[in-house]
């Protein structure tokens, strides 16, 4: 188990590291002045001038990538010429709610979307079935800024049930997770079904039957433990999609998290910002995926540390 | 030689299949190709017959509904937006970026991640090393991350777009090449082309192109859907084309803050992009039935 | 002749025959249906059953018209090759017919009941308690996510409501019964971490976790080393030996029949060919396939004796007119390719107490038997 953790937690380090590279490459090797793009557009040449001392603008590219790893290191990204302060810092505190807004959208999408593939498995074939796989391959079609519009339209204006944006209440959070998982729920159900039907023809449920075990138990026991397996490996990549894909939602919301202030950067060419939401939104990602490692192990008790 | 048969043995099988495959195609698979189809025929021929000025204004005629007549005595269709351009206009400009932005970057990113995946696959060693690693951290790093990252650091323009989208989608088409590439190069009638003295680049071109052609058409059906959400989602943010530029994204953004007035303007551009992505979608999935009978449930 | 060595351990056995010692003995699970005594009625029967695919079960035949009476106390093998039809039938006694299959005319009946129409509660009744089953594959039929005891104990706490702590005792003496060591340890541990021939011992537990009236075996240590095949053979007749259950064996392999049937019926292509006590069948085959069966056991007495069956059983579908069997069989006549021979008690056999009479269903038995004394040879 800790051979296994220690090399998970090496090709993590490898991918970020990787990923931070990638966005250095980037950012730097935009044509046009970097200086410029630190500080702003609308900079006076003095401004320029001390910027480019201050982050070694003027030295040689492999010293301003030594510097800048040193300085994520440290924490360092920099300041941001917009917000002020350190770019980390206003990152890390618009996390929570980005975090808030992934959580409420998994939690939502396990909610009907285990059950819901459940109850197809149940009749393959039949109406539900039908409606489900039709609707996931909708789901995934409709955009999700519009899906969020739409939302908006109907249960905060039409209706009046649910808060458009965020107004401090926990029911603002409904609305953008709505959105964040609905493409993902008809996703997830026919995962579930289709694992449930493959689990359900093997031989150890016929010897449940044998036994005299009810189908509801037969499915939701002895093949639903059997399915965990797979369906906790693909929350943790949901979780990690949600959280990317927040960026858009949190636009659509102005849900207060790290999407929306990735976005503000970018148009404001913040690139310290920008970093520092990448590189937070990246390393989440990457502990996610390495945290369905560990839970994989757990629960699968034919796993022993010499599969690892 | 032996496995030579074996491995000719299950592509008959497959190329048999396919072709009663292809006699069954499923209605939707039929439905999914007309829409395409009026899709690409809008977006050739529509901005000729129905052109779009997006710097017009025409303020008597602003936030007219579906259906309701201008003051010319002409019908708007899908009504009109808030400079009183009409809707359907609009769409029509749309479409053409949309389709142009989904096939450039398909054909870009395509091309270069064949040539990577074919490369690697192929010769294996440290090429496939250093590609596939390379891969693994792009894939490590959610692409809609990405695309806005370089989108913003490039500017607003169609060609940076495509770019921008060609860099996020490459890794899926190398993957494939190179899955193909090295499933076809170990195989009996590549070695014995080697035997006869042809050169490499002779091998992958007659030999182990034609296997990926298949896979990666599949694959290039799936990202042309993802490519046009990608791009409309970038113009959303004011990060895809440029404000005098049409783009459904761009319209829907616009429609926002008209919700309360004038649902038609955002609700027409991402009507037409779920129905155009939900067309590519089945008939991707089609393809995928007819190549590979397995994946049906 | 004699019986046909069968190999290893057999060879310095003969075969068992415990029907005298079983019907004297008191039926010890307590079950209103059986009776003592020889007129003692079957645990389960079953008349005329056809079981297939498609349709009503009738587009594609697999089992046609097969009669089988399961008796307490007695072990009755079903032979033949795989595609015989024996597996379905097996499957048809639990209701369990895989999807698609069903029984298409005839009666299957246990304790006594027509089991035509039942609902999947009252199949779930019969579960356990009057038929249970041994499945051939013991890591496939095992869920690889429980532990062995709970899902042993589940039987216990589901059908019974045992309580938790009853469950497991009760567990745990059962896996001590059908030979587990250190039952208290293995209660806790997952299938992978047992061995084959242990996991086959807890599957047979599992079975007999209710003292079921009847026990299907199916291929029951076709998935097991050699070695351990014998223990589990030994265990299934000592079981049921103790229980006076009826018992069905379902093999392919006469050696494994011979160690514990006391009857036997030989299945081919959907039909039971021959059937009688497993003495009368073996000593003096009537049937030229049950011949060819016999003929194809090595025997180490004679080597060079070993006489395969030419060609392949037909498969569902493709099955000829007339005798299911003629197109491989040496004693092949004419009558045989346009008429099926019905299943019919040899005039010179003495009834048997469960199988009824020596019976087979053949144009030619005569000739068969007579070289089974060796007086013809098959033109």
């Amino acid at each position: 188990m800790g051979a296994f953790l220690a090399k998970r937690l090496a090709q993590a380090v490898v991918v970020a590291f990787g990923a931070l590279t990638l966005v250095f490459v980037i950012v730097r090797a935009v044509p046009g002045d970097p200086a410029k793009l630190i500080v702003g557009p609308d900079a006076s040449a003095g401004q320029l001038e001390s910027v480019r001392s201050d982050f070694g603008l003027d030295d040689p590219l492999w010293r301003q990538y030594v510097d800048h790893l040193g300085g994520i290191v440290r924490g360092d990204l920099g300041d941001s010429w917009r917000l002020g302060g350190s770019a980390l810092t206003n990152t890390l505190e618009r996390f929570p709610a980005t975090l808030t807004l992934a959580l409420a959208a998994l939690v939502l999408t396990v909610a009907i979307g285990i059950p819901l593939g459940m109850l197809c498995a149940r009749r393959p074939g039949k109406v539900l079935d039908l409606v489900v796989s039709t609707g996931s391959l909708a789901g995934q079609a409709i955009p999700s800024f519009w899906l969020g519009i739409v939302l908006i339209l109907l249960f905060a204006r039409h209706l009046d049930w649910l808060p458009a944006t965020v107004d401090g209440s926990p029911a603002a959070v409904l609305l953008p997770a709505l959105t964040l998982s609905l493409p993902f729920i008809g996703w997830l159900a026919r995962l579930v079904r289709s694992s449930a039907l493959e689990e359900g023809a093997k031989d150890y449920a016929r010897t449940a039957r044998a036994k005299g075990v009810p189908e509801g138990t037969i499915q939701y026991v002895h093949v639903g433990r059997n399915i965990a397996i797979p369906v906790v490996t693909v929350l943790g990549l949901l979780m990690g999609n949600f959280i990317a894909n927040a960026v858009i939602i949190e636009v659509v919301f102005s849900w207060p998290g790290i999407g929306s202030l990735m976005v503000d950067a970018i148009t404001n060419r913040d690139y310290a910002v920008v970093e520092a939401a990448i590189l937070t939104i990246t390393l989440s990602y990457i502990v996610l995926n390495l945290f369905v490692d560990v839970v994989y192990f757990v629960i699968d008790p034919r796993l022993t540390p010499e599969d690892a | 030689m032996s496995s030579t048969a074996a491995a000719d043995r299950p592509a008959a099988a497959r190329t048999r299949s396919a072709l009663g495959a292809a006699r069954r195609v499923p209605v939707r698979v039929w439905i999914g190709g007309g829409v395409l189809a009026l899709f690409v025929l809008a977006a050739v021929v529509g901005p000729v017959l129905h052109p779009y000025d997006p710097v017009a204004t025409d303020l008597p005629n602003r936030l007219l509904a579906p259906g309701e007549r201008t003051e010319a005595g002409a019908v708007a269709w899908l009504g009109t937006d808030q400079m009183g351009r009409d809707l359907l206009a609009n769409l029509l400009a749309g479409s053409r970026i949309s389709l142009l932005v989904a096939c450039a970057t398909v054909l870009v990113g395509g091309a270069v991640g064949l040539v990577v995946g074919l490369v690697s696959g192929y010769f294996g060693g440290w090429p496939d090393t250093i590609a596939s690693r390379v891969g693994d951290i792009q894939l490590a790093f959610p692409s809609i991350l990405l695309a806005i990252l370089l989108a913003g650091v490039l500017g607003p323009s169609v060609t940076n777009i495509v770019v921008t989208l060609a860099i996020t989608r490459w890794v899926v088409f190398a993957r494939v090449a190179r899955a193909s590439a090295m499933a076809t190069r170990r195989l009996d009638f590549v070695d014995s082309a080697r035997v006869l003295g042809a050169g490499h680049i002779r091998i992958m071109v007659r030999h182990v192109l034609p296997s990926c052609w298949q896979p990666l058409l599949v694959a290039a059906t799936v990202q042309v859907g993802l490519v046009m959400v990608a791009e409309a989602s970038l113009s959303f943010l004011g990060l895809g084309v440029p404000v005098d530029t049409s783009s459904w994204g761009a319209t829907v953004s616009v429609g926002r803050d008209y919700l309360g007035s004038a649902w038609w303007i955002s609700t027409m551009p991402a009507v037409a992009l779920a129905l155009v992505v939900t067309a590519v979608g089945v008939i991707g999935d089609g393809f995928r039935d007819v190549s590979d009978p397995r994946s049906r449930i | 002749m004699p019986v046909p060595d069968m190999g290893g351990e057999q060879r310095a056995m003969p075969v068992p025959d415990m029907s005298g010692e079983q019907r004297a003995m008191p039926s010890t699970a307590g079950d209103g249906a059986r009776t003592t005594g020889a007129e003692r009625s079957p645990a389960a029967r079953l008349r005329g059953v056809h079981i297939g695919f498609g349709g009503r079960g009738d587009e594609l035949p697999v089992v046609r018209g097969v009669d089988l009476d399961l008796v307490p106390g007695r072990v009755t093998a079903l032979v033949g090759e795989s595609g015989s039809g024996k597996s379905l039938t097996a499957l048809a006694l639990m209701g369990l017919l895989p999807a698609g299959a069903r029984v298409g005319a005839g009666s299957v009946e246990i304790d006594g009941r027509d089991t035509a129409g039942f609902t999947d509660a009252q199949w779930r009744r019969l579960r356990g308690t009057k038929v249970a089953m041994v499945f051939q594959d013991p890591m496939a039929a095992l869920n690889p996510s429980f532990t062995v005891g709970w899902q042993i104990a589940e039987t216990l706490r589901r059908r019974r409501g045992t309580g938790r702590r009853a469950a497991r005792e009760q567990t745990v003496e059962l896996m001590r019964t059908v030979g587990i060591p250190d039952a208290e340890h293995k209660y806790r541990e997952y299938p992978h971490e047992f061995s084959g021939g242990m996991r086959q011992r807890a599957v047979i537990a599992m079975a007999l976790t209710l003292d079921p009236a009847v026990l299907l075996a199916d291929e029951p240590t076709t998935a097991l080393d050699v070695t351990v095949q014998a223990q589990i053979l030994r265990l299934l007749a000592a079981r049921q030996a103790d229980t006076g259950m009826a018992m069905l064996l379902v093999s392919h392999d006469l050696g494994v029949v011979a160690r514990v049937a006391q009857d036997v019926a030989v299945m081919y292509a959907g039909r039971i060919v021959e059937t009688g006590a497993l003495d009368d069948v073996y000593t003096s085959p009537a049937h030229p396939y049950t011949r060819g069966l016999l003929d194809a056991v090595p025997d180490p007495a004679r080597p060079g004796r070993l006489v395969p069956i030419d060609g392949q059983p037909p498969a569902p579908g493709h099955r000829p007119a007339g005798c299911a069997f003629a197109p491989r069989c040496p004693y092949a006549t004419e009558t045989c390719r346009t008429d099926d021979p019905p299943l019919v008690p040899l005039a010179a056999s003495r009834p048997g107490p469960a199988t009824g009479q020596h019976s087979v269903a053949c144009h030619h038995s005569d000739r068969v038997l007579a070289r089974a004394t060796g007086t013809e040879v098959p033109s």
